[in-house]
């Protein structure tokens, strides 16, 4: 896929560094992201996924190196700027992220808010997300109504209600029983079929991995390790590698 | 020497909250006036804390009076000076004690709700999804809480003024057989606008200081579950001590303006 000049690229880090006092979790990792792609990063906890994922949306600045969306790098984007940008985002938190002072309605119509034209078709576009994740007859529950599972569909029915261009799920299947984490990747895969998007994926479930991965990223030690296919990092004999699919 | 660098230390962690806190008010004052405003949650924050307070704050009010006035009693039959009753009351409760205790109260209630609501919101990265969605969560959760504090409490003060007034009536009416008509008619004799607005004024800075610090606890909430414990609970103590401060503040610049 890297060779290929065609694809366009959605989103580009390069050599991008963050440390915490002495303990430097990213240490220069670059990749890129192409459209219409699912790729998979991997690696242990504590590796520093979710640390990249945070610089990459702008949740925390990078101590240096370049992260561009859609031609845009955001580490020079004015806030409103930025803002603007992450409307073509969505996110699927590890813990979904409910607003739980809300109703499922409310939670999906909150990205809508700064969006006056999508605000007045609000209904439908809650509807259409919500018929996505078969969710329709949750609309007026509130979160603590809901399952994990039930939770984690409202939340990918909220990261897509304004059809993002790029779609990051923080481990969407942690915490979920294998039948629910199936159905989850399933959706991940028809809302991927739907929509166009390019997503980005970030977990340490190898299942998840074999299932929804066009590409893979393995980062190791705060860099770019591996990248390939699974079916070419898990026949691969480095040691490092090997570990994840033992 | 062991001691004086533990010292030492916390004295710097104060003053670097000291400044963390400055600068979270110069966000809150540089947000207040740049559009989307958000009305719909302003009114559904001043809802929830007016509605909400206002149970405690009559309970607390209707007491206060009520002892204040039993406790003074005997003290003024002994000095022939009972018929002062309704105006030492009313002085005492709409100059300082009814906004003090009443703020302390809503600093507890209001306060620590707003801590454990935000630090909740924080550790389970709900605030980090507001952000991601492109809304400024800042706008939406602080400066509405922050506002909607400020507007509040003035008003429960002045409610729970009144209900402390007719707690000490009814001693009055119960142990000295005085009216309640003749009460009040007392108590508003007493009372001049020098009561009044400086006790105001200062009810504004007393909700200022309850939404802002319930809000910097808890927006800055750290450390998981834990944290929001914490960060309810220093809320309210932190928010307490700031009470008197502002009091003393208020009583000083008062004296100079309208000469208690």
């Amino acid at each position: 896929m890297e060779n290929d000049k065609n694809i366009e690229q959605v989103l580009k880090i390069k050599d991008l560094t963050k440390s915490f006092g002495a303990n430097h979790v990213l240490k220069g990792f670059t990749m890129t992201l192409y459209k219409g792609e699912n790729l998979v990063i991997m690696g242990k906890s504590g590796s520093g996924k979710s640390v990249m994922i945070r610089c990459l949306v702008g949740l925390m600045p990078p101590d240096s190196g370049e992260i561009e969306i859609m031609g845009h790098d955001i580490t020079k984007l004015k806030q409103q700027e930025l803002d603007n940008l992450r409307t073509d985002l969505g996110f699927l938190f590890q813990g979904s992220a409910l607003y739980d002072s809300m109703t499922v309605r409310e939670n999906l119509e909150f990205p809508l808010r700064t969006h006056k034209e999508k605000l007045a078709n609000a209904e439908k576009l809650v509807l259409e997300a919500l018929e996505n994740v078969g969710l329709t007859d949750a609309i007026d529950l509130m979160p603590s109504e809901l399952s994990g599972g039930m939770k984690r569909r409202v939340a990918l029915a909220r990261a897509i209600i304004l059809h993002p261009k790029i779609i990051i799920y923080d481990e969407p299947t942690t915490g979920l029983d294998p039948i629910t984490a199936k159905e989850i990747l399933q959706l991940m895969r028809e809302i991927q079929q739907k929509q166009g998007a390019s997503s980005l994926i970030i977990t340490h479930d190898v299942d998840c991995s074999r299932v929804i991965s066009n590409r893979m990223i393995l980062l190791i030690d705060g860099i770019n390790y591996a990248e390939g296919t699974f079916k070419e990092l898990s026949s691969s004999k480095d040691k490092k590698i090997q570990a994840f699919f033992k | 020497m062991i001691k004086s660098l533990h010292i030492s230390d916390r004295i710097k962690t104060f003053l670097i909250e000291i400044g963390e806190l400055s600068y979270f008010a110069g966000r809150f004052f540089k947000e207040v006036f740049v559009k989307p405003f958000e009305f719909k949650e302003l009114l559904r924050q001043c809802y929830y804390m007016g509605n909400r307070s206002l149970l405690l704050v009559s309970v607390t009010g209707f007491i206060l009076g009520l002892v204040f006035t039993l406790q003074s009693r005997p003290t003024l039959i002994e000095f022939g000076a009972v018929s002062w009753m309704p105006s030492m009351v009313s002085i005492s409760i709409i100059r300082e004690i009814g906004p003090v205790v009443i703020a302390l109260i809503c600093a507890g209630r209001i306060g620590s709700g707003i801590g454990a609501e935000l630090g909740s919101m924080r550790v389970t990265e709900q605030i980090d999804a507001m952000e991601v969605s492109g809304t400024n969560p800042f706008k939406y959760l602080v400066v509405t809480r922050i506002m909607a504090a400020t507007l509040m409490l003035p008003l429960l003060i002045i409610f729970g003024d009144a209900i402390a007034l007719l707690g000490s009536a009814l001693v009055e009416y119960l142990k000295g057989a005085v009216s309640f008509q003749l009460y009040f008619n007392k108590v508003f004799n007493a009372l001049a606008f020098s009561d009044l607005i400086p006790a105001l004024l200062k009810s504004v800075f007393f909700g200022f200081a309850i939404g802002l610090v319930g809000c910097f606890k808890g927006y800055n909430c750290k450390k998981g579950t834990v944290g929001v414990g914490e960060a309810s609970n220093s809320a309210v103590v932190f928010t307490s001590m700031l009470l008197f401060i502002i009091d003393f503040i208020a009583v000083f610049v008062s004296d100079i303006f309208f000469e208690i």
